[in-house]
This record gives C-alpha cells, sequence and structure tokens, in this order.
C-alpha cells in the first residue's frame, strides 16, 4: 500500500476524494482499529485541524476533525469546561499509538461513563462539515444548542465510521467541569446485587454521573457510584447515597476511579474483547450465557451505564482455537440480537483473520436502509468499505 | 404561502381509496365526509387551511400499515398528525392527501423503572407519558409548553424542546427507540432499551424528520428521577445587553441551571397588564430555575444571585417559597396567551449563539421600526432559542403579508449571525422557503437523498420542508 495521504486542508481532502481511483481507509489517529479494515490507501485528517471558535459563554467550541482531542481538552480546561460525554482513549486497551482526533471521537460516537448522566457524542455534536464520497464539502446543523432546521444529519455522521463521509469540522456543545466529585464502592456478591445497586442509585434524584461495577480480587464486586458538582451538594448527595445503597453492601468512599474505567487500561493484555449495549437488567442474562458457555477459566467482565454497557474479555489462554472463539462470538452476537441490543468485537489475536461482524449485524430492512443510505453518500463506495460489518 | 395543485386522478378515485380503507379499519376509523374532514384542516399554524381528501384514525400499528399500504399502491400522499399543535404547518393537509392521524393511538405499553424507561403508543399527550410514572416520582423530561396537548409522535418528528432542555435535553436526547412504519408498510423497529446505535445512527435521523421518513407508532422513552425540589430567582436589568451579559457570566461560572428564560420590555409590560405577576419596570427580565434539595438549591440561588449583583440589577428576587415560584413564572408562562390578549402575532423561534444575543434584540427592534410593526421577545436564553412574537392584524388588509415578510428577515438575521432558522418547531410549510438562506443547494439536496431512501415515490408529507421549487422534480416523479 502507498503512503498514508495527509491533505492540508478541507479542499484539498476534497479533491483527494474526487481524484481517488479506489477505496480509502479515513484515519483521524489510528487508535480505534475496531471493525473490519480492507487494505485501501489511508488517507489521514491530522492536518486538517485547529480549534476554529470557542465561546466559553455560549459553551460550544468548533475545531476541525484533525485536531487532537488532548488539545481540545488542554483549550477546555483553562476555561474549566470539558467534553461531558467523557471520550473513551482506546490507545491501552488497542494497544495503539497514535494521537486520538475529533474526527475519530465523533465517527465513532465514543462515550465514557458520564454517558449515562449527559448523552453521548452524538448529542454533543451541534453542527459538521463533512466530504461526501463524491468529493462535495456539505455541512448540516450549525453551532447552537437547539436546531430543527431539516433532517438531523449530525447524529447520522455521528457513528458513521467514516463510512459516509470524512468529517472536516464539529461544532460541540461542552459543559462547565464539577468543582468535585466522589464516588461510592458498595462491596456486593452477585452481579444481579450489582445491577441492583446501579439501578437503585439511578432511581434516585441525586444525579448519578456514573454507575459501574468491577470484579473485585475476593471472587465479588465492586459497584462505583459518582456524584459531581458542588462540594456541599456532593456531600449531602454522597451521604443520601450511602444511606440508600447500605443494604447492598459495605459503602466506602474510594479515590477517583474513572479513568481506569473508562479506559481499561487493565486489560491492554487480554486477547478478545467486546462491547455490549442491552437494557441495564438484561446484562444479567448476558453474563449467564457468558458463564454457561464459558465456565473454565472464566472470563473478564466489567458493567457501565447501570449495567447497559457491557465490557467482556478473556485471555489468550482462555479460548482453546479460533473456532470456539468464533462460536463464541456468534453465540453473544445471537443473544443480544434476541435480548434487543448490540455486541461489537473490539478486538480479538485470534479473531483477526476470521470470516465475521465485528458490528452486531442489522435487521432486514435497517440494513437495506443503511445500505442505500451508504450508495446516496457514497456512490463509488470508497469510504472505509465494509468496516462497519 | 404556495401548495400544489391537488393531484385530480387521486381526486376522482377517492371513493375507491375510501373503501380500500375501510376494508382495513373499522367504519368509523375512516372520514370522508367533507363535512366531517374539516376537523383536520389545519394545525396552530391557522392562517393555512385545507380539508384533507380522507382522514384515518388507525389504533395499532398493524392498521398503520395496512393504511400505508393502501396509500403506496394508489400512490396517495400521507400527512402524520398527531395532536395537531405544530406551529409550522407541519400537520396541514394537501386536498389529495391522507390524514393519518394516531390520536387514538395512547396506550402506555411498558413502564420499566429499575431501566428508567417507558414504552408508548405515539398518539399519547406528551404530558400524560409524565403522568404515567408519576407516582414512582418519575417524569419525562423533554417539556414543550404544548405538552397538554401535543403527542409524542409530534415530539419525535419535530424534535420538540422545552424550557428545561438546558438540563435534559430535547426529544432526540431522551428518545431510545422507535417502532415505525415505512411508507411501503413494512414495520421496523429502530433502537430499543439500550443506549446508541450499533450500526448507522437511523434513530438520530427519524427523530427530527417532520413525518417525511416514516410514521412512528411506537417509542420507548428515557425518563428520569424527579428532583427534590425547584426554585427560580428573577433578575431585572436596565438593558438587554446587561442581561445577555449575566446568562453568559452565570454559564461561565459553572452553575447549570435547569432553565433561563429572558423577557424583554414589550413582553414584561404585556404580562404585567394580563397577569399581574408583580414584575419591576425594566429592559430586561431573567427567570433562572434551579433543582435539587433545599440546600442545594439555596446555594446555587446564591451563586446566580452573587454573579447577577455585579451587574448591578434593578431588582432581585429570589424565591423563598412554592407560591414566589408561582408568581415568578406565572408571568412568563402566560406570555402567549397575554399577547393573545392585545394582537394577533406570529412566534418565530430562530437559534442564535448567546454571544450575539444583544446585537440580535438591537436589529429585530430596528426591523419592527421599519415594519411598524411591534415585537416582543421571550425567549430560552441559556440555549440561544429565540421567541419574537410579532404582533399584527388579522383583519387589516396585508398585515399578515407584512409580518410574514418581517419574520422571514428575521429568521435571516439569525443565520446571518451565526444561528438557525428554527429551535424548535420545525420547518413545515412555515420556513420551507427560506431553507436556501441557511443550506446550500448540496447541502438540501443530500437531504433529499435522505427521504429518497426512505420513500423513494415521495409520498410521505411531501410539501413540507423543502422549497417546493426544489423538491418539484421529486414529487412529480
Ligand atoms: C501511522 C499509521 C499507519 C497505518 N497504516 C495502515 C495501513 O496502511 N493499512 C491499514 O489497514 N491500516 C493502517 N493503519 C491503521 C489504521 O489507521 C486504523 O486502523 C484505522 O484508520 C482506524 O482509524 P483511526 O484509529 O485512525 O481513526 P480514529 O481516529 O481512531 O477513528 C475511528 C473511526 O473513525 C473514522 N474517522 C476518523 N476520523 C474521521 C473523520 N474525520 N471523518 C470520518 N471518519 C473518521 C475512522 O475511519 C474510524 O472508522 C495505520 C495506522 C497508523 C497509526
Ligand atoms: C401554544 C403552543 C406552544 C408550543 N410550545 C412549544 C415548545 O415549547 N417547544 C416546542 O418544541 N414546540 C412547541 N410547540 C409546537 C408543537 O406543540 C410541537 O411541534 C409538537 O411536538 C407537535 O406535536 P403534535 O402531536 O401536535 O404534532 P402535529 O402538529 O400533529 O404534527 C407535527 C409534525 O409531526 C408529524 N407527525 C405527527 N405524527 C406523526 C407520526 N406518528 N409519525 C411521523 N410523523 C408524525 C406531522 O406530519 C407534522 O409534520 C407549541 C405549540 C403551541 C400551539
Amino acid at each position: 500500500m502507498s503512503e498514508i495521504l495527509y491533505p492540508e486542508d478541507e479542499a484539498a481532502l476534497a479533491a483527494a476524494l474526487r481524484e481517488a481511483t479506489g477505496p480509502l481507509q479515513i484515519m483521524g489517529g489510528g487508535t480505534r482499529q475496531i471493525g473490519r479494515i480492507a487494505p485501501a490507501q489511508a488517507l489521514s485528517t491530522r492536518r486538517v485541524q485547529g480549534i476554529a471558535l470557542y465561546e466559553p459563554g455560549a459553551m460550544t467550541l468548533v475545531a476541525k476533525t484533525g485536531t487532537a482531542i488532548e488539545d481540545i481538552e488542554a483549550v477546555l480546561a483553562a476555561e474549566k469546561q470539558r467534553l461531558a460525554f467523557e471520550p473513551m482513549d482506546h490507545r491501552a486497551i488497542l494497544g495503539t499509538s497514535g494521537q486520538p482526533t475529533l474526527g475519530g471521537v465523533i465517527a465513532a460516537n465514543v462515550s465514557g461513563p458520564r454517558r449515562i448522566q449527559v448523552g453521548a457524542a452524538r448529542d454533543f455534536a451541534l453542527g459538521v462539515t463533512f466530504v461526501d464520497g463524491t468529493g462535495q464539502v456539505l455541512s448540516n446543523g450549525g453551532r447552537v444548542m437547539k436546531n430543527v432546521t431539516g433532517y438531523d444529519l449530525v447524529k447520522l455522521m455521528s457513528g458513521s465510521w467514516g463510512t459516509l463521509g470524512v468529517l472536516t469540522e464539529v461544532a460541540l456543545k461542552v459543559l462547565p467541569v464539577s468543582e468535585t466529585q466522589a464516588t461510592l464502592k458498595i462491596h456486593v456478591t452477585t452481579w444481579a446485587d450489582a445491577v441492583g445497586c446501579m439501578s437503585a442509585a439511578l432511581g434516585t434524584p441525586f444525579d448519578v454521573s456514573g454507575a459501574a461495577t468491577v470484579q473485585a480480587e475476593d471472587g465479588g464486586f465492586d459497584c462505583l457510584i459518582r456524584v459531581e458538582g458542588f462540594e456541599t451538594s456532593v456531600q449531602y448527595r454522597a451521604s443520601e447515597l450511602t444511606q440508600r445503597l447500605a443494604k447492598f453492601g459495605a459503602v466506602d468512599v474510594v479515590d477517583d476511579p474513572w479513568a481506569e474505567v473508562k479506559d481499561l487500561r487493565s486489560w491492554a493484555a487480554l486477547d478478545t474483547v467486546w462491547r455490549i449495549s442491552v437494557r441495564p437488567t438484561d446484562s444479567l442474562r448476558v453474563i449467564d450465557l457468558m458463564q454457561d458457555l464459558q465456565k473454565e477459566p472464566g472470563f473478564h467482565c466489567q458493567l457501565d451505564w447501570g449495567g447497559g454497557l457491557i465490557w467482556l474479555g478473556l485471555e489468550a489462554a482462555q479460548i482453546a482455537n479460533a473456532q470456539a472463539g468464533l462460536a463464541l462470538h456468534q453465540a453473544l452476537q445471537t443473544h443480544v440480537a434476541q435480548l434487543s441490543g448490540h455486541a461489537t468485537l473490539v478486538k480479538s489475536g485470534f479473531l483477526r483473520d476470521q470470516e465475521l461482524c465485528h458490528f452486531q449485524p442489522l435487521g432486514r430492512a435497517i440494513e437495506h436502509v443503511s445500505q442505500t443510505l451508504r450508495k446516496k453518500f457514497d456512490p463509488r463506495g470508497i469510504l472505509n468499505p465494509g468496516r462497519m460489518s | 404561502m404556495e401548495m400544489p395543485q391537488p393531484n385530480s386522478e387521486i381526486l376522482s378515485k377517492k371513493a375507491k381509496i375510501a373503501a380500500a380503507l375501510r376494508a382495513v379499519l373499522p367504519y368509523d376509523a375512516v372520514i370522508d365526509d367533507p363535512s366531517e374532514t374539516r376537523a383536520y384542516e389545519c394545525d396552530a399554524l391557522t392562517a393555512y387551511r385545507c380539508p384533507p381528501m380522507i382522514a384515518v384514525l388507525p389504533a395499532t400499528t398493524q392498521e398503520v400499515s395496512d393504511i400505508l399500504k393502501i396509500c403506496h399502491r394508489e400512490g396517495v400522499p400521507v400527512v402524520p398528525r398527531g395532536s395537531g399543535t405544530s406551529l409550522a404547518g407541519g400537520a396541514l393537509p394537501t386536498a389529495d392527501c391522507v390524514i393519518l392521524g394516531v390520536a387514538k393511538m395512547n396506550k402506555v405499553l411498558e413502564t420499566d423503572y429499575e431501566n428508567r424507561l417507558i414504552r408508548v403508543q405515539s398518539g399519547r399527550t406528551n404530558l400524560s407519558v409524565s403522568g404515567a410514572v408519576e407516582e414512582e416520582d418519575f417524569f419525562y423530561a423533554p417539556d414543550p409548553s404544548s405538552q397538554l396537548a401535543c403527542a409524542i409522535a409530534g415530539n419525535i418528528a419535530m424534535n420538540s424542546g422545552g424550557a428545561h432542555c438546558l438540563k435534559y435535553g430535547v426529544t432526540t436526547n431522551n428518545l431510545m427507540g422507535v417502532t415505525m412504519v415505512m411508507m411501503d408498510g413494512e414495520i421496523v423497529e429502530i433502537g430499543g432499551g439500550y443506549l446508541d446505535a450499533s450500526g448507522l445512527d437511523i434513530l438520530g435521523v427519524i427523530c427530527g424528520s417532520e413525518g417525511q421518513l416514516g410514521v412512528v407508532t411506537e417509542a420507548t422513552l428515557r425518563i428520569l428521577p424527579k428532583p427534590e425540589g425547584a426554585r427560580p430567582v428573577m433578575i431585572a436589568f436596565d438593558s438587554n445587553e446587561v442581561a445577555g451579559a449575566c446568562v453568559a457570566d452565570i454559564i461561565k461560572a459553572g452553575v447549570l441551571p435547569v432553565a433561563i428564560e429572558f423577557m424583554d420590555r414589550p413582553i414584561i409590560e404585556i404580562c404585567e397588564n394580563f397577569a399581574k405577576a408583580g414584575y419591576p419596570d425594566c429592559e430586561a427580565l431573567l427567570i433562572v430555575e434551579v433543582e435539587g434539595s433545599e440546600a442545594e438549591i439555596q446555594d446555587q440561588l446564591d451563586r446566580i444571585s452573587a454573579i447577577a449583583q455585579k451587574h448591578n440589577p434593578v431588582e432581585l428576587r429570589q424565591s423563598q417559597s412554592a407560591a414566589e415560584s408561582a408568581a415568578i413564572w406565572l408571568g412568563r408562562k402566560s406570555a402567549f396567551g397575554a399577547v393573545g390578549q392585545v394582537a394577533d402575532y406570529m412566534c418565530l423561534d430562530g437559534t442564535i449563539p448567546v454571544s450575539a444575543l444583544p446585537e440580535v434584540l438591537r436589529r429585530i427592534k430596528e426591523l419592527s421600526d421599519h415594519y411598524g410593526l411591534r415585537v416582543g421577545n421571550v425567549f430560552h436564553a441559556g440555549d440561544g432559542n429565540m421567541h419574537p412574537l410579532i404582533m399584527f392584524d388579522a383583519n387589516k388588509e396585508g398585515d399578515l403579508e407584512l409580518c410574514e415578510a418581517m419574520g422571514a428577515d428575521v429568521l435571516r438575521l439569525c443565520v446571518e449571525v451565526g444561528g438557525c432558522l428554527t429551535g424548535e418547531h420545525g420547518v413545515g410549510i412555515e420556513k420551507r422557503d427560506l431553507m436556501e438562506d441557511q443550506y446550500s443547494a448540496e447541502d438540501l439536496e443530500i437531504q433529499m437523498a435522505v427521504k429518497d431512501v426512505f420513500d423513494p415515490a415521495w409520498l410521505l408529507n411531501p410539501s413540507k420542508v423543502f422549497p417546493l421549487s426544489v423538491s418539484q422534480s421529486r414529487r412529480a416523479s
């Protein structure tokens, strides 16, 4: 494959797309190698970068998509603001080393634990400019908080993994950084209690901004419940929650664990990782299935979003062979489809070369709509072909 | 407002189409008597009226599917309708259309407090969704002022929002899934009880598509535990600029109120005369509401008050009780009714960057002088969603047209300063012909290409959203 293309700006990027003679692999920072990646000419947005506008008083920031998330976060932090959807950094778990970009975060709709309270990346994208598969520069949305002018293609482009167009500019809603946070750890002995505890916390009026569960060393589970805000308010809500959650297990206040929860750094050495989204209480049924199929020698599991987001992981030694891995993958996707939800294979050494759907297969009608949309946006089928299959 | 000529071929098939519909629906669910179809001749944009050819009131998703199959086969345009409170003419019929009203479909299908969601049929009204979960102290957050009447179906189609969206977002941020019937009758499930799409975010594009992509029959909505309490502070200023600066400072300070409402002098005066809420004599009034426990509320109100004091307010009044809160909100909540008492009015909903507020208010005043029409401004300041109310006299020859011309200028101004034509009410027919001021031909083309995917024959609500000249070739084919 030839060298990576680095267009200098939006116009050059559009020209590169118009002149493309074959498939392109769109990359931002090269840090999220999820999905099927066909051999193709790589095209990077890294040079299409810079913050075009930042108005803290209006809670809006507009930037080119090649801008590093790190740079955006630094500029926001200087005004005590942040990307409230808390985008996950995939580098540790995927073993990649580039700079995560704004384009990658929006194209992959990457959110973190706070998604449960404030919404996903897609909810914070106010407007987009992108180049479609024919090289046209198109815009949708704007830079204001409320906008129902025409169809909401901002949502459609968010999470489209570069298969509908190459984003060049995104307008974001940003939010103030909280003065402080407190995290409660509730030690429970079953997954069912963990989900019950998280549900109970999220069912209170105390504005919980994180509800995750990790496996504890003693074979039990630690529920992590976060509240954020002004000091006195955080203290009050943490103490109210402590009282209400004590019935599930011992409650402790712990140091901020959310970077680890968000980025799963300790999972870096795992061979195979799935990310599953279901109705929170259905997470127990996914875990049951996994327990049936994978009794010996266990598996890694973390729940986020009150149970709605399941991370499942296996070490290389826990997978007998590629065939066994494939069977497990297919069983998971089938089961999750029955529950209504989706399972994505985030990484796998064992399954890398297998014919499989990394993303959850869609129902016939929606698959048809998706394919037809792609044909409208990218008639030649040159943008990340097959990436979302 | 121009509407396409009704298709005479379709009109000539009316009896046949009505009979086909009666074959799949209960007799009284098909309305074809001209004296009765009149009930569906307009929505809340009452200046435009046209009775439909036929109206149908299905009770189930399957019936909706059966209706659409017939209309698809016969090539009949279909205009979906919720409660008919659209201010943009979104539910305005054409003479050759079938109005498909979902008002009968108002059941709660499932409430799931553990997972914080509710599933309803789409004809259920917004307020009665909250009503259904009230006993467990939950609520559905998006709260358009029309919430007593408007249906979830219309909320989804318009991506409606309300005063509290600063904290909770609008419909799209609270919608988890829909059951939708495509124009060819196929029933599809999009999203559900889980978060985020695995494939393309189709749900995101359905929300806000103004009834042009499919008929939504059921919805899964996020519900939230009710806050412990809420209280506002009212702050009066002697200029719009200072009030605008105060809004920016509140936001920058990291306090996130649930609502920041702004009223200018003309509205304050009209509201005060009407509701006697005890508003001070001032140029601009902010109502800022916060939520939480008593102590949390007090803490936030004190922070906001401290910021406001730096801007030398004419008056600052923290509510200390439910009665005082009601008094502060009274004027604001009666604003539309109060203006309606003194004049006919047109309500726009362009959105602007908050920083452009003083400039936009100044230029709206200039336009008001130029056109000789009074304007009052009341709006959601936290998110820049303006609501200029342009007052006119419907009985005076040419006044409506004058008002529309001024409205168009105001919306162009919103676009010019970096905003958009509509933040809440949608495009419908009202702002259709201004779309080219906000979007390039290519930008509109890709949106229409999305409609081509869902509704290739352009039968669903076809004469809305896009300028007629722009959608002409598609509608004709
Ligand atoms: C230096 C380098 C060279 C590489 N060379 C190759 C190679 O030759 N062949 C190969 O198969 N792989 C190669 N890769 C791996 C490849 O870059 C990534 O696997 C892939 O591009 C994933 O995208 P990403 O991580 O760069 O994008 P991220 O920035 O992590 O983005 C995630 C997703 O969003 C999409 N995306 C990113 N930015 C935008 C945007 N602005 N608009 C629309 N969509 C966007 C991406 O396509 C991807 O689907 C290389 C990686 C690096 C770092
Ligand atoms: C006094 C008043 C105050 C208002 N305040 C607000 C406010 O604060 N915020 C706000 O956002 N709006 C407000 N509105 C506007 C209006 O209430 C909203 O747009 C509302 O969502 C419309 O809902 P509806 O059920 O009445 O829809 P309708 O008026 O019946 O239809 C609106 C649109 O939805 C489509 N539609 C209806 N049903 C379906 C379906 N089943 N499937 C697909 N498409 C469908 C229609 O075709 C039409 O395009 C206000 C209106 C009034 C009259």
